[in-house]
């Protein structure tokens, strides 16, 4: 009979899905859907910066997203995701690393695959490089806000204007959002290969969808700091 | 005939055995007819070494028509050469201009460990394929054979899956030396066949554990060993390995 124990000793022993490669590639797989679901969250609400009403909507909602005990709570299972993803992925380099101990000499890689597919760790670094300096510029502010009671007048807005009146950190910015949008370029489709999810009438159209994805959402993020910062050389 | 012959050098990997260190050793390769093979072209040196009375390079081959799978040769960062589609013996010298320099390296993975030279010990896909790479039956009168109707579509998946002739070109190609191209076509040529189906799930979890326990790195999708593949062997048969692994993991029952 199948029962919670043999499942338990299917997935999680030495020998079980989640130790095999495929297993991990698993992982890597859903943690990045999820994360790919929680960017249209965040350019969604971040997209209210647009509204020409100097930054009541997006505050509104800022304040809503930084208060609400539900969200609160989804803002725990998002870094358990991010950092679930970053573990899998240093695990797998490193076994990848040992699986091929002398370099080839001579690589021709543009002949058979796109450059960023062979990237995804180098991309992912700087993702996190570009995270560490990005949540120190606006979610350890908010944190503080919140748990010293002044989330009423803590104002994101503002604080946006200011951190993109300097034009490195909009250089910043931009260079981390074109890292992103070559890591979702391969990791979008890539997601839903590893899940088995290959099929001769839709695997194009999720290649599409990726595509479409990455750019939107990529060109809106790009957008922010720009916008923000000429506004700031308006006033 | 002499015309439009011509001179090559070769940066050839030398190495005595798996444990001794490897390196570079240059050659020339004069009077190379653009009609030969590329393994010709190295018979044609080796034919000069022994002359000479040096060592010749050690290169695996059998067949010499692309049907064996044994030819390796890692020819200016690409598994078989420049030109796709085609084993190392399919490759000829006219792929290659006069004055040409050509870097040849053996397959590079933990997994294939170097036997001399060029020759690598490609024993983990036969371990793989002990694996669960087969289909039992049992000895009696030959069947008739529509005894068991398979749908046409199906029948031209799996015989798609099992042209790959374990050459490890997908491994030599693949940046993190996956053998899941090489796995999953194995697993799809059964698995999508009816007398594949009684030993579906122990089929995919003993060779891919397997396939782990070799040491062969993880996929990353980039489809490099696709696009390398001298028989075409698609990205599909992953996704579909990858299925039936998630499947029997949930299911199996032992």
């Amino acid at each position: 009979m199948l029962n919670l124990y043999t499942l338990k000793l299917n997935f999680m022993s030495k020998t079980g899905f989640l130790h095999s490669s495929i297993g991990k590639k698993f992982v890597m797989g859903l943690t990045g859907l999820f994360l790919i679901s929680f960017l249209v969250v965040h350019v969604g609400i971040n997209a209210c910066i647009f509204i020409p009403d100097n930054g009541e909507t997006f505050n509104a909602a800022a304040h809503f997203m930084a208060t609400n005990p539900v969200i609160r709570v989804m803002e725990i299972g998002l870094f358990a995701g991010l950092l679930l993803h970053i573990y899998q992925a240093l695990i797998l380099t490193l076994e990848n690393k040992k699986a091929r101990p002398i370099a080839y000499a001579k690589v021709n890689g543009a002949a058979n695959s796109k450059w960023y597919s062979r990237s995804m760790g180098v991309l992912g670094s700087l993702l996190l490089l570009f995270l560490v300096v990005h949540l120190s510029h606006f979610w350890v502010d908010t944190k503080v806000a919140v748990f010293s009671g002044k989330a009423d007048e803590h104002n994101t807005y503002v604080e946006m204007q200011e951190v993109f009146s300097h034009i490195w950190v909009v250089a910043i910015y931009l260079f981390g959002v074109g890292s992103l949008l070559f890591h979702l370029l391969h990791g979008f489709q890539s997601a839903f290969q590893t899940l088995g999810l290959n099929h001769k009438k839709y695997t194009p159209l999720i290649k599409k969808i990726g595509i479409w994805y990455s750019v939107i959402v990529c060109l809106l993020f790009a957008l922010m700091p720009i916008v923000m910062f000429m506004r700031g050389m308006n006033n | 005939m002499s015309h439009g012959n011509m001179n090559l050098t070769l940066k050839v990997w030398k190495q005595k055995n798996k444990n001794e260190k490897g390196r570079f050793e240059t050659i020339e390769a004069k009077g190379i007819s653009p009609d030969m093979s590329f393994l010709e072209m190295f018979d044609v040196v080796n034919e000069k070494l022994i002359n000479e009375g040096k060592e010749p390079i050690a290169f695996d081959h059998d067949c010499r028509e692309g049907i064996c799978g044994m030819c390796s040769m890692y020819i200016n960062g690409q598994p078989h050469g420049p030109k796709q589609g085609v084993t190392t013996c399919q490759l000829h010298m006219r792929s290659f201009k006069d004055g040409d320099t050509i870097v040849v390296e053996p397959w590079r993975s933990a997994a294939f460990p170097v036997i001399k030279d060029l020759a690598v010990d490609r024993s983990s896909f036969d371990r793989i394929m002990a694996a669960g790479g087969f289909v039992s039956v049992n000895t009696g009168n030959v069947k008739d054979a529509n005894n068991i109707l398979i749908p046409k579509d199906d029948a031209d998946t799996a015989f798609a899956a099992a042209a790959c002739i374990g050459c490890g070109a997908c491994v030599a190609a693949c940046k993190n030396s996956s053998a899941m191209l090489f796995v999953s076509a194995k697993v799809s040529q059964f698995a999508l066949l009816p007398q594949g189906q009684i030993e579906k799930q122990d089929r995919v979890l003993n060779m891919v554990r397997q396939m782990d326990e070799e040491g062969f790195g993880n996929c990353t999708n980039t489809g490099a060993c696709e696009a390398e593949c001298p028989k075409g062997i698609s990205l599909e048969n992953i996704a579909r390995m990858n299925r039936e692994y998630m499947g029997a993991s949930f299911t199996q029952n032992k």
